[in-house]
């Protein structure tokens, strides 16, 4: 299985920021999502960086009034990138071992959707339910 | 009037597709504690379950089994089942808004994808799905025809679906006789001329997707000698290390296996069928008449993408492979239904997490969703469209909860029964359907198969007793 099959049932879930905002408008797009990271692009629509929850903690506690500072300032601007034929279970190892939580997905410049930590688990537990029903239903049917 | 939801004034829902997925959304909806729910299930077919039935290989009856979960389903007070009823044809989107609460498509991935390079639209080039339909009597597909007097024959693809077209090419009539393979396909597999069957992978062993099992049986055929190609078997670097940091022993010992069959010999078998690896054809070519001889391949090596995935990458060495006979098995895609919002970028229904979405607005339509392959693409083991599904009813419930569902201006069982017999008259039950399973099962314990198939929609309604219809003039 491959992410784009997780981005083909979440089409809305892309929210992107400018490097210019200001990380009060981060946070409150955060919250208003209920997400916990933004896509950072240029004005030409192309990534330039990712801004997550935990790059504002590390820098709030740096700096007193984080609030003003610009997306730009804050954001991972080397950012890991996966394509759409990238396998969840690669993607799984990939963001565990390296040790993070969001995964924007491209092709070529443009972004196409992001993938969380969360939707790559759900899929792998649905994944694993599948396999499982189905091997139980052949069980049963050796049984019968 | 009281809520819907209730006894007195049930859930109605709709669901168009009786595949795996349709039974599973009808299943959780009426696993549901403390809501009274009626669901009508559509078919374009006159028989339900779907890939069950015209997909999963004739010589895989264990996994077909699980019909008979479909059919405990089925048997719950509130199911309907209209089956020969097309969406789109015999009804639409109005009628169903008109009679039910909520509708839910589960039509799955009807097509496939296209392999776009030159000589692609050459005669004897075809879809793997649409012979996998032949064979198993989809009605639909029974009338396709394949050059099966060619002696090599290649499948594009290391998918479930190609190593079952390699096999059913490969495997004898006395094999193939105890299947529910349909007759025609029985018959014209039986005194095929496929001597060499090739199944073609543009990645390495390591990342192919069939499953180990698949990969067994190849090893076991009564007819066929299997072979892998040595050089195509010494993993590369990055292939190693995938292997040993996130396979599981599952993959470990299907490298394995397919490692063995480098160090077979021929053992004077009729067929031949040989797995390679780290190629991908770039070009058929033909004779002056058109007809398909053979495909030059690239060589290809493995890199890793960013996130750790390894892709196939071209390099400048060519070979040339003689096939007269090409499946491509490169993937399924959905179609699009009449009204109802389509993503191209990904071959699905526009949908988040189930509820299908305005593209304009990004806001969910109301009374309106989806599951399986046509929500997420192709993907999975049957089992996986139960999770699926299930994501699907949780929005389902919490939508009708909130008060978003269709007020359908005709939310009686007996109103849709009637909307069904005046837009096709020829629609099957589920009794109907019953009544023909057990003829099917019948004409197949005379010849010790699972069954003998019908493969028109006329045969089926003439078994069960139906007049087929005279063609509107």
């Amino acid at each position: 299985m491959n992410v784009s099959r997780i981005l083909a049932a979440k089409p809305t879930n892309l929210v992107t920021i400018r490097p210019s905002n200001l990380i009060r408008d981060a946070l409150a797009m955060l919250a208003q999502y209920d997400i916990g990271a933004l896509v950072v692009t240029n004005d030409a629509n192309e990534l330039v960086g990712i801004l997550s929850e935990r790059d504002i903690v590390r820098r709030a506690v740096v700096v007193d009034d984080i609030m003003i500072l610009n997306v730009g300032e804050v954001m991972t601007k080397n950012v890991v990138v996966g394509v759409p034929q990238d396998e969840l279970m690669n993607v799984a190892h990939t963001m565990t071992e390296r040790r993070f939580r969001h995964l924007p997905i491209v092709e070529g410049k443009r972004v196409l959707g992001i993938v969380s930590i969360g939707d790559v688990l759900k899929a792998q537990r649905d994944a694993y339910r599948g396999q499982i029903d189905t091997l139980e239903t052949q069980v049963m049917a050796d049984m019968d | 009037m009281s809520n819907v939801g209730t006894k007195e004034n049930p859930l109605r829902v709709a669901i168009i597709g009786a595949g795996p997925t349709g039974f599973y959304t009808a299943e959780h909806l009426f696993k549901r504690k403390d809501l009274a729910v009626e669901i009508d299930m559509y078919d374009s077919l006159p028989t339900p379950f779907g890939l069950v039935r015209a997909g999963v290989a004739p010589d895989h009856q264990k996994i077909k089994s699980v019909t008979n979960l479909y059919t405990r389903i089925a048997q719950k007070p509130g199911y309907r089942f209209f089956g020969n009823v097309k969406f789109g044809k015999d009804i639409t989107l109005e009628d169903l808004q008109d009679h039910y609460h909520q509708i839910v498509f589960c039509t799955g991935a009807q097509s496939d994808n296209y392999l776009n390079i030159p000589g692609a639209d050459l005669e004897g080039h075809h879809p793997a799905t649409e012979f996998v339909a032949w064979y198993n009597g989809h009605p639909d597909f029974r009338d396709r025809q394949f050059d099966l007097s060619q002696e090599k024959v290649a499948v594009i693809g290391v998918g479930n679906v190609a190593i079952d077209v390699a096999r059913i090419l490969s495997l004898s009539h006395d094999e193939l006789a105890k299947t529910d393979i349909a007759d025609y396909a029985l018959e014209a597999l039986s005194n095929s001329g496929v001597k060499e069957v090739y199944i073609i992978g543009r990645r390495g062993p390591v990342q192919a997707k069939f499953t180990t099992p698949e990969v067994k049986e190849l090893g076991e055929l009564e007819e066929a000698d299997v072979f892998t190609l040595p050089e195509e078997m010494e993993l590369d670097e990055l292939s190693q290390k995938e292997l040993e940091s996130t396979a599981d022993r599952g993959t470990a010992r299907k490298v394995e296996l397919l490692k063995s069959y480098a160090d077979n010999k021929p053992t004077g078998k009729p067929k031949q069928l040989t797995l390679r690896f780290l190629v991908s054809p770039v070009e058929m070519y033909g004779d002056e008449q058109g007809r398909l001889t053979g495909m030059k391949l690239v060589k290809n090596e493995l890199y890793a993408t960013d996130a750790g995935t390894l892709r196939p990458a071209a390099t400048d060495q060519f070979e040339e492979l003689e096939a007269g006979l090409v499946f491509r098995s490169i993937g399924y895609r959905g179609v699009p239904l009449p009204g109802i919002p389509f993503n191209q970028s990904w071959g699905v229904i526009y949908n988040e997490e189930g509820r299908i979405i305005d593209p304009d607005t990004n806001k969910p339509i109301v009374g309106e969703y989806t599951a399986g392959w046509i929500k997420r693409g192709p993907s999975g083991v049957i089992g996986t469209n139960k999770p699926d599904a299930l994501e699907t009813v949780e929005k389902m419930m919490e939508d009708l909860k909130e008060g978003s569902y269709l007020h359908p201006s005709n939310p009686d069982a007996a109103d849709a029964l009637k909307m069904v017999e005046e837009r096709q008259p020829d629609y099957f039950s589920f009794e109907d359907w019953e009544k023909l399973d057990e003829i099917e099962v019948a004409r197949g314990e005379e010849q010790n198969r699972p069954r003998v198939k019908f493969t028109t929609v006329k045969e089926m309604m003439e078994a069960v007793g139906k007049q087929a219809a005279e063609p509107v003039v």
